[in-house]
């Protein structure tokens, strides 16, 4: 206890001098700025800004790109509730109910439940990781490969039991996802599979095309094909910007669930923060709806304030494995070993002990970064919803511009224009052929880390599947993705989620 | 045998498509053993998963009724068509189209070719607006991308620029 009140103070030390705080700014500002723009994810935010900092001093540097991590993820979700469109993966789910509450006109109360949730989750993120680094990494390490694929594997049922209509549907939605996952070089052997000779496919599908593809441009043609009258327009039914006291009495309970289930979820490598999200709300989806609760899927706050939360609780513990064991859980964190290697800084157990002060500093300012992106973010709620005053026909091609830009300007190169105008057409047809394409997307990112931890797996075990059984760890995280699926198939509760699908 | 529900049908019928070419390139690849997992190996297993699930949903779709057939309607052509289009016009614009000599036209001549086209995807085309629309689009654009965030884009055609 001491100590961790000893490191936070040498942290803060860091943190509170009148130039981090600046960077710290700067870095969410940038970042919810550019993070708001459809289709702009983190990643192709911190990746556009990152040569800003080489400059800086490492300490700094790293301050500003977590600023930035956190702006982009704050106006990622904004973007996510207001326009449909999730420009990273983990608001994947925060579309579902936080989009439909901006239809009913109330993208207030849902941006505001996003932020403050986010907040929270930030907060005891960051104790967490203050407290648990070190200890927690002792629970990492008992995760083998084995461990690894299965906890993927109950990642993914879970993931089909959100998806609507057709679970067959889903799951092939998902291996399709796996399969275009794998297009691209092979770690292990260096063949380029499934690229047809295309340079540019050798490194594999960008996640940003297929996500603007599908959800931006599919939704946008699909939209187009209703008449005007049908079309889902939500402008000018905004009424009050701040949840009821109502809505506070939901969103809290959600909000601590989500939070713990981000925070246990984001430490594990691969994807947690991205996992964290769909279980949540899974989970919340799954908890009773009290009398005159809207159902899921239709603009419930517990849909929005659930994943936001854990999403964010997520993304915090998920520095946990990045800088006690050198490894990037996601793409975000790959981004940030490559600043901190610029700045000479090896990721790895020994951060904490040779380089304190960045170690520290860097906590200490993950707090001050959530401080200052609520602070700067709810006074500015009024300025997101303007947006939508905008009408749908000066909306729709801008979203097409900023998806073209943002496509491009990921590798500056014409080739993922093309890639997306498929993914485009792809996504309509999907559409019309009545397939969900979120668990196309979750399968797509885990599909070459689902392939390695398989590799290793069964190469420690000389080809015997049964290791995924014999290890009492992935045992029980297979015997959940089972049961979840068994809950899901039994009569009663197939035809009670059919008819929750149904009714939309 | 009547299909019961088009939507699904035509939907297995895609996925079992994908999985059987999957599968079929994944066999191009060496496939290897479990304990030694060549490039082909998952990419195989994936591809024979995705078309027994397709023959699954196929099957379900010839055999279980629904009420109204199920039918996956009229394609949406004209959105479509202007939506992809303008996306692939402003590629040719920034890239530059080599096969016949077309020069890179840069950002701002991409900006308003990509809006004027994506807006005949809509109801009501107002040119006079769509100009505006544009020219509004391709300065924020130019200020933010460009001036602010230093992103590399040909902004004007090379043969002014040089």
């Amino acid at each position: 206890m001491m100590d961790l009140i000893n490191n936070l103070s040498i942290g803060f030390g860091v943190a509170f001098t009148a130039q981090n705080l600046i960077y710290a700014f700067i870095g969410c500002v940038l970042g919810t700025l550019i993070g708001v723009l459809p289709g702009v994810g983190p990643i192709a935010t911190i990746a556009m800004l990152l040569p800003a900092t080489y400059a800086l001093p490492p300490v700094a540097a790293l301050i500003m790109l977590a600023g930035i991590y956190y702006g982009a993820q704050y106006g990622g979700s904004t973007t996510a509730i207001l326009v449909n469109l999730p420009g990273e993966s983990s608001s994947v789910v925060t579309v579902i109910d936080g989009y439909q509450m901006a239809r009913q006109g109330r993208a207030g109360p849902a941006l505001a439940a996003a932020g403050l949730g986010s907040f929270f989750a930030g907060c005891v993120g960051t104790l967490i990781l203050a407290a648990f680094a070190a200890p927690l990494t002792e629970v990492a390490f008992k995760f083998g490969p084995a461990e690894y694929f299965s906890l993927m594997v109950l990642g993914l049922i879970g993931a089909v039991v959100l998806a609507s209509g057709s679970l067959l549907k889903a799951v092939a939605m998902i291996v399709l996802g796996l399969l275009l996952g794998l297009v691209g070089t092979d770690v292990n052997s260096g063949v380029a599979r499934f690229s047809f000779d295309i340079p540019e496919l050798t490194d594999g599908i960008g996640f940003i095309t297929i996500a603007m593809g599908v959800f931006g441009y599919g939704e946008i043609i699909a939209n187009l094909s209703n008449p005007e009258d049908e079309r889902e327009v939500f402008t000018g039914k905004v009424k009050n910007l701040y949840p009821t006291a109502e809505d506070f009495k939901r969103m809290v309970p959600a909000v601590l669930r989500g939070t713990a289930i981000g925070s246990i979820l984001g430490i594990l490598p691969g994807g947690g923060a991205l996992l964290a999200a769909f279980a949540a709300y899974t989970i919340e989806k799954k908890t009773k709806l009290k009398p005159g609760e809207v159902p899921f899927g239709k603009g419930n706050i517990r849909g929005v304030a659930a994943p936001e939360s854990a999403n964010n609780a997520g993304s915090q513990t998920s520095f946990i494995p990045l800088l006690t064991l050198g490894i990037p859980p996601n793409a975000v964190m790959a981004l940030m070993v490559g600043a901190m290697t610029i700045h000479n800084i090896q990721p790895g157990p020994q951060v904490m002990t040779s380089n304190p002060e960045l170690f520290w500093g860097l906590i200490a300012s993950m707090w001050i970064g959530n401080l200052m992106l609520i602070i700067l973010n709810l006074p500015l709620i009024g300025m997101w919803i303007k947006l939508l005053t905008v009408p749908y026909r000066w909306l729709f091609p801008s979203i097409v511009l900023f998806c073209a830009i943002g496509v491009y300007s990921t590798n500056n190169n014409t080739f993922d224009i093309w890639m997306v105008a498929i993914f485009g057409v792809i996504g309509y047809g999907f559409i019309k052929l009545g397939v969900e394409p979120a668990p196309l997307l979750l399968g797509f990112i885990l599909g070459p880390m689902m392939e390695e931890n398989l590799r290793r797996a069964l190469l420690l075990s000389r080809g015997d599947w049964s290791v995924f059984v014999t290890r009492p760890l992935s045992a029980g995280l297979l015997a959940a993705a089972a049961l979840l699926l068994v809950i899901v198939m039994l009569p009663a509760i197939k035809s009670k989620r059919e008819e929750a699908f149904v009714e939309d | 045998m009547n299909i019961k529900s088009q939507k699904d049908f035509f939907s297995g019928l895609m996925f079992t498509a994908v999985g059987v070419g999957f599968a079929w390139g994944a066999v191009g690849y060496n496939v290897g053993t479990g304990a030694r997992m060549g490039p082909g190996y998952f990419p195989l297993m994936l591809g024979i998963v995705l078309a027994i699930l397709g023959g699954l949903i196929m099957f379900k779709a010839l055999v279980v009724e629904t009420e109204d057939g199920d039918k996956i309607g009229k394609w949406a052509w004209k959105p479509l068509v202007f939506i992809i289009s303008a996306n692939l016009l402003f590629g040719i614009m920034i890239g530059g189209l080599p096969s016949i000599g077309l020069p890179p036209m840069g950002l701002v001549a991409g900006i308003f070719a990509l809006t004027i086209v994506a807006s005949l995807a809509g109801d009501t085309f107002k040119l006079k607006e769509v100009l505006v629309l544009s020219a509004v689009l391709a300065l924020g654009s130019y200020l933010a991308f460009v001036m602010l965030l230093k992103l590399q884009f040909p902004v004007w055609p090379t043969f002014i620029a040089g």
